[in-house]
């Protein structure tokens, strides 16, 4: 694969004050390729992975969605149309699940299409069987989210966000907040997306999962990657000190 | 001279219409307290400085001095410089600015509420500022505050009494006028306390309905 990358960090860096959570780290993804971020908390991993829809902005660096840069400085206004419209582009799925508990699914999933590419009541009724079919939640389609278990909140919140048709999906530790029993529904349908080659950015703590589905993985830890490369060497063969640590302290649990 | 009811019936059919101007008056003056109370709260937290800071002024004026005075203001003042409102307009615009301003602070404090991811859940989509607040934070944060909206509410009721002072012929002037026909206030203020009783218990079993409604979607 010689193609431009589909998400492209240059020399992505962030600091709060003296604290420097990003350091100088480059990324390169392609279309269809499934990237996991492992590493200790703290490490930044959430924060770049939050950085590639620009939630939490650079202090220095790059950060580029196809040909358009996303992390353009602009004036105010003229950034919020261009960031509005880079997002549609890319999904995200959040820890907490953020589904808004005021609408219904089926209201959570077209709300966005409906609001942003202007179709019709019926169009968007459409999009929300198909993609509720996608996670299997069709008969919830009129439930509100309170009425949910968190697996099934988190693959609506999946489906939400597959409805804008984006290019990449960010996960940031979509199955962290959910009890044990409920991950396997989450983790079945991140693996269709990953067969169905959706271009796919997964910050995990489940190094099982990570293993399974992943083209690669990155190991962060203050700031940088420490290592990369494919899971069957980060996870058998890791050539880092500090990775061979977190893997040994992480995967001794799940054995 | 002792107390007799008997003279009540004669006037029923003039309370029942006082009666009618009150709710009439009071759901007027709802509305507008409630989507002005949105407006003013989206002011105070996300407007810029220019157009805050003149905002509180007004806001300060509404709570710091009588809701009386300013229907006063309202109706007689307004006069002076060409604006001649009809008083049930003064009074609703009167009752609806003023309670308008407290249900302000309620939905500050409902926004502030709501959690972030909301609003992250929103933006990442590519909703805008606007949309997310309109679509996603607003209807949140006036949910999470719907009773003590309500409480104001059952005050704006019983204040809407005020409005009997510029001539509006609710319950309380109504009453007032079949006084001074009859001579018995005891006997017609009780009457009209017992009718503002009974449409208190009306807007209550509707407060609680809506409350009912909503509490699946919270």
């Amino acid at each position: 694969m010689t193609d431009r990358p589909i998400i492209d960090i240059r020399n992505a860096a962030k600091s709060y004050g003296s604290l420097e959570v990003l350091k100088d780290i480059s990324l390169q993804v392609q279309t269809g390729q499934i990237v996991a971020i492992i590493g200790p908390s703290g490490s930044g991993k959430s924060t770049l992975l939050r950085a590639i829809n620009d939630l939490d902005p650079l202090t220095s660096g790059e950060v580029w969605l196809e040909d358009t840069q996303v992390n353009k400085a602009l004036p105010p206004r003229q950034y919020e149309t261009h960031i509005n419209s880079v997002r549609q582009n890319i999904g995200m799925v959040f820890q907490h699940f953020n589904l808004f508990p005021h609408l219904t699914v089926r209201e959570n999933i077209t709300l966005a299409p409906k609001m942003l590419k202007g179709i019709s009541k019926t169009e968007a009724d459409q999009l929300a069987v198909e993609q509720l079919n996608k996670v299997g939640l069709l008969d919830r389609i009129d439930y509100y989210p309170s009425q949910l278990s968190g697996g099934q909140k988190q693959r609506v919140a999946i489906a939400r966000a597959l409805a804008m048709k984006p290019k990449v999906m960010l996960f940031d530790e979509a199955t962290s907040a959910l009890d044990p029993e409920l991950v396997e529904e989450v983790n079945l349908v991140m693996k269709q997306l990953a067969e169905e080659h959706m271009t796919m950015i997964i910050v995990t703590h489940e190094m099982g999962f990570a293993q399974d589905v992943c083209d690669r993985v990155l190991f962060m830890d203050q700031g940088v990657v420490v290592e990369e490369g494919p899971p069957e060497v980060i996870f058998r063969n890791p050539v880092n000190e500090r990775t061979q640590n977190f893997l040994r302290k992480h995967l001794k649990g799940q054995h | 001279m002792g107390l007799d009811f008997s003279v009540v019936p004669a006037f029923a059919g003039a309370l029942f219409m006082g009666a009618l101007w009150t709710i009439a008056i009071t759901l007027s003056a709802a509305v507008l307290s409630f989507f002005g109370g949105i407006i003013f709260a989206v002011i105070a937290l996300y407007a810029p400085l220019v157009i805050r800071t003149p905002f509180r002024l007004f806001a300060w004026l509404f709570m710091g001095t009588p809701l009386l005075l300013q229907l006063f203001l309202i109706y007689f003042g307004l006069i002076q410089i060409g604006i001649d409102l009809p008083a049930f307009v003064a009074g609703v615009i009167g009752l609806g600015l003023h309670f308008a301003v407290y249900n302000s602070d309620i939905i500050q404090a409902g926004i502030l509420a709501v959690d972030k991811g909301q609003y992250e859940g929103a933006r990442t989509l590519g909703l805008s500022r606007m949309q997310t607040l309109r679509k996603v934070v607003v209807p949140q944060a006036v949910r999470s505050v719907v009773p003590p909206i309500g409480n104001n509410m059952i005050a704006l009721l019983k204040d809407s009494a005020l409005v009997s002072v510029i001539g509006v012929a609710e319950l309380t002037l109504s009453s007032q006028m079949a006084i001074s026909r009859t001579f018995r206030p005891f006997e017609f203020y009780v009457a009209a306390a017992a009718c503002y009783y009974v449409i208190n218990l009306g807007l209550e079993a509707g407060l609680r309905r809506i409350e009912r409604r909503i509490e699946l979607a919270r």
